[in-house]
């Protein structure tokens, strides 16, 4: 025997039975999260030590009502309990909510028919008395041939007994339960006996009717598969016929265990929906809601967030000031810092977004809202689903896409993907900060409406104006094949768990740092390296300019050089490339410069025109803004951020698709080129012209 | 025979047939089969989706999804207990 075993174990289990509170439970902060190969759906994975000697490492699959995938999500959790590809879990572990206990046993007898050790914990049983449940623990172990443990994530009860159970992993005794293939169809399945010898049934019937959810199987089994798949509606039928037949086994097990005086069952749900979903107070409540989040997502960050600002560009000068001049701390002080401090700024916001949108989805109002939303989402060609992507988009459009996903319609999730970008995520509030403050004067009008809030409230208005609208376009003109039905569940409202709450938080933010902060840090290097050097007349720059200016003085001279060189370097030619292109909105190179920089994400374009100015001038004290502000446009002899390029810049930067990881993002969602080359061109001649139209007019 | 989409908030039916070929699987997956009771709890401001309590789970379904599944409509309690 080895010293050191590992078990490894698959958490199952429906939306909203609290899976997610006895994984954290069961790990505690001894998370990660990645990615399964190929596709995006995140994989949260665990360590758990369970005796001295043993551990295990414990998977948190998505929620699925069924072993059947409708979705992406409910997909992985077949591949992860039958593909073939993978290692296969030593033991799953189904969570169930006692209240819900007949739709959740459904998924439970799916997988224990499937024949691999399973165990069922009934969760939330804290809650038994309160909704006047009683349930016969000993009969149902025995009607379901296996282990059930009742625990409460929220008191923390039971857990020791799923953990001792998981150890027992090996004396867990494996049979079918609900043996119902001979009332489906005898004859059928006496074949798929024969013809899949080497396979359990269920899992023959799995491959038979899900076979295009395995992506790899071996030749000869297709071949074996094919042959039951003549008829595909006898399938359909046969599978509807399993479910009804599944159910009534369920609900003769749960006929003699499981009683609920419904006297004693709370009227709160009904009384809490009656106002949540009003017709009127239910939008009103709504709409503070929404209020509630962009006020704290403006309001409260803006302290951190200015507090990070000066945070790193002291430590910049400080590098620079106290380190040996030399390439080494010009890339630390004008690279590598001001790259960080772009990830670490955004930290608060994204923080509290994530921790408003989990504290919405816990309590089960999120559901609400879809339920409210859905029918006017539908006429822009989304779904109430879509809501939760467009709100997130405000913190991030890479996780707002990703939580399209529970959209079941193809069309809709796919316009949803689509629009998404346009709501005003965090990057571009850097932007839009720094160009209200230069061209929008400081006035307030009745004491509290301050003109510069305003401006930015339009903008924010404005991007939400081009998702719904776009989404009205591609939904009158997309040809694209799929129904679009909608189901879903409408949970029971409970108070939010701390724990499970900030987890999310947590989790969300380390993603963002990891995922778009790598990039964002990559670039501002590469941008630095691009700034600072260029071909032979950016080398040669300081003779060039002297033999031109040689009456000039030192000061000024010095000066001369450092826009010379920052015009030749490679950064400045491609910057002069697109000055064409970009001259009839108002922008010169040097904006050029921020443009092409700012795709790789929005924010960079601050930083840009930061490290560009910078490396012009010799005053290091100077703000990014007092910089800006200070540029002089060569052609008028104005200043060249004055209103009619500010605004065209605001308006460029709505509709702009200015975000490679969004784009990526969406390939990959989408598995297809066609859809983020589409959302490039189509917003980015959008922006062009919106800007265009703006700087004409107000010239 | 009526279906979902015809019932009034708080009335009662029970599920007579579902159009099997074109109701997806996860709507019976989800609890919604034949011979179970349906309650409608709530109707959307828009008139669409329905809230619906049925077999013990609570769904919310389109329209277009009530109206594939008929029902025959119980007994209502306060007429009952009014005669």
């Amino acid at each position: 025997m080895r010293s050191a075993k590992v078990i490894k174990v698959a958490l199952v289990g429906n939306p909203n039975t609290g899976k997610s509170s006895i994984f954290n439970q069961l790990t505690g902060l001894n998370q990660k999260v990645s990615n399964y190969p190929g596709v995006t759906v995140e994989k949260k994975s665990g360590f758990a030590k369970l005796s001295d000697e043993v551990s295990a490492t414990i998977e948190d699959l998505p929620g699925t009502y069924s072993i059947n995938p409708s979705s992406l999500d409910e997909n992985i959790v077949l591949q992860a309990l039958l593909n073939p590809a993978n290692q296969y879990p030593d033991i799953v572990v189904v969570v169930a909510d006692v209240e819900n206990l007949k739709r959740n046993l459904f998924l439970f007898s799916q997988i224990k028919d499937l024949q691999i050790p399973t165990i069922l914990v009934i969760n939330m049983a804290d809650q038994m008395k309160r909704k006047g449940i009683s349930l016969d623990i000993e009969l149902l172990k025995r009607e379901l041939d296996s282990e059930v443990i009742l625990a409460s994530a929220r008191k923390n009860t039971g857990i020791e007994n799923i953990k001792k159970a998981i150890l027992n992993y090996k004396n867990v005794k494996i049979s079918t339960i609900a043996n119902i293939a001979d009332r489906i169809d005898a004859d059928f399945f006496k074949k798929v006996k024969e013809t899949f010898k080497d396979i359990s049934l269920y899992k023959s019937w799995l491959l038979i009717t899900q076979h295009h959810n395995y992506p790899t199987l071996d030749k000869e089994l297709v071949k074996r598969i094919k042959t039951f798949r003549v008829d595909i509606n006898k399938l359909k039928k046969m599978q509807n016929r399993e479910t009804i037949l599944r159910y009534q086994y369920i609900n003769n097990i749960l006929k003699k265990t499981y009683k609920v005086d419904t006297g004693q069952a709370t009227g709160l749900r009904f009384k809490l929906d009656k106002i949540l979903t009003h017709r009127i107070f239910g939008y009103v409540i709504f709409a503070g809601i929404l209020l509630l989040i962009f006020q704290s997502i403006f309001d409260w960050t803006s302290v951190p967030m200015d507090y990070i600002d000066t945070a790193f560009s002291k430590l910049s000068e400080y590098v620079k000031n106290n380190f040996q001049e030399g390439v080494f701390t010009n890339l630390v002080a004008e690279g590598i810092i001001p790259g960080i401090g772009g990830i670490v700024i955004f930290i608060p916001q994204i923080a509290i977004l994530f921790l408003l949108i989990s504290i919405l989805e816990e309590t089960g109002y999120m559901s609400r809202v879809v339920f409210l939303m859905d029918k006017i989402m539908r006429r822009f060609g989304m779904s109430g689903k879509s809501v939760i992507p467009l709100i997130s988009g405000t913190a991030c459009a890479i996780p707002a896409i990703m939580a399209a996903r529970n959209i079941s319609g193809w069309k809709e999730r796919l316009i949803t993907i689509l629009v998404t970008p346009f709501t005003t995520c965090s990057a571009r509030l850097p932007v839009y900060a720094i160009i209200i403050a230069l061209v929008i004067p400081n006035k307030r009008y009745f004491g509290i409406f301050s003109l510069q809030g305003l401006t930015l409230m339009i903008l924010y208005l404005v991007g939400f104006t081009a998702a719904l609208s776009s989404g009205y376009l591609l939904h009158k003109t997309l040809k694209v094949k799929g129904n679009n039905f909608f189901v879903m569940e409408m949970p029971n409202y409970k108070l939010p768990s701390i724990k499970n709450v900030l987890f999310t938080v947590l989790e969300k933010t380390k993603a963002f740092i990891y995922g778009a902060g790598r990039i964002i840090l990559a670039l501002s290097i590469l941008l630095w390296f691009l700034a600072s050097n260029g071909p032979t007349s950016f080398k040669n720059a300081s003779e060039i300019v002297r033999g031109e200016n040689s009456e000039l003085a030192e000061v000024e001279l010095n000066q001369k050089i450092a826009s010379y060189k920052l015009e030749h370097s490679y950064i400045g030619i491609a910057g002069k490339t697109i000055e064409p292109v970009i001259k009839p909105l108002g922008y010169d190179w040097k904006i050029g410069i921020a443009l092409i920089s700012s795709f790789a994400a929005r924010e960079v374009f601050v930083g840009t025109l930061a490290t560009i100015y910078s490396v012009e001038s010799d005053d290091d004290t100077a703000t990014i803004k007092e910089r800006m502000a200070a540029e002089i446009n060569q052609d008028t002899g104005e200043k060249r951020f004055n209103f009619p390029v500010g605004m065209s810049l605001l308006v460029f930067y709505v509709f702009a698709m200015q975000c490679m990881s969004t784009l990526a993002i969406v390939k990959r969602e989408t598995n297809s080129w066609k859809w983020p080359i589409l959302q490039l061109f189509g917003m980015t001649t959008l922006a062009y012209l919106a800007s265009l139209l703006t700087f004409v007019l107000l010239k | 025979m009526t279906t979902i989409a015809n019932l009034s908030v708080g009335e009662r039916g029970i599920i007579q047939d579902v159009s099997f070929d074109k109701v997806p699987l996860k709507l019976l997956e989800m609890g919604c089969i034949p011979g179970k009771e349906v309650e409608l709890i709530q109707v959307a401001p828009l008139k669409d989706p329905l809230y619906i309590r049925v077999n013990g789970s609570h769904l919310a379904i389109r329209k277009e999804t009530a109206e594939l599944i008929q029902i025959t409509k119980s007994e209502n309690l306060c007429e009952v207990l009014k005669s």
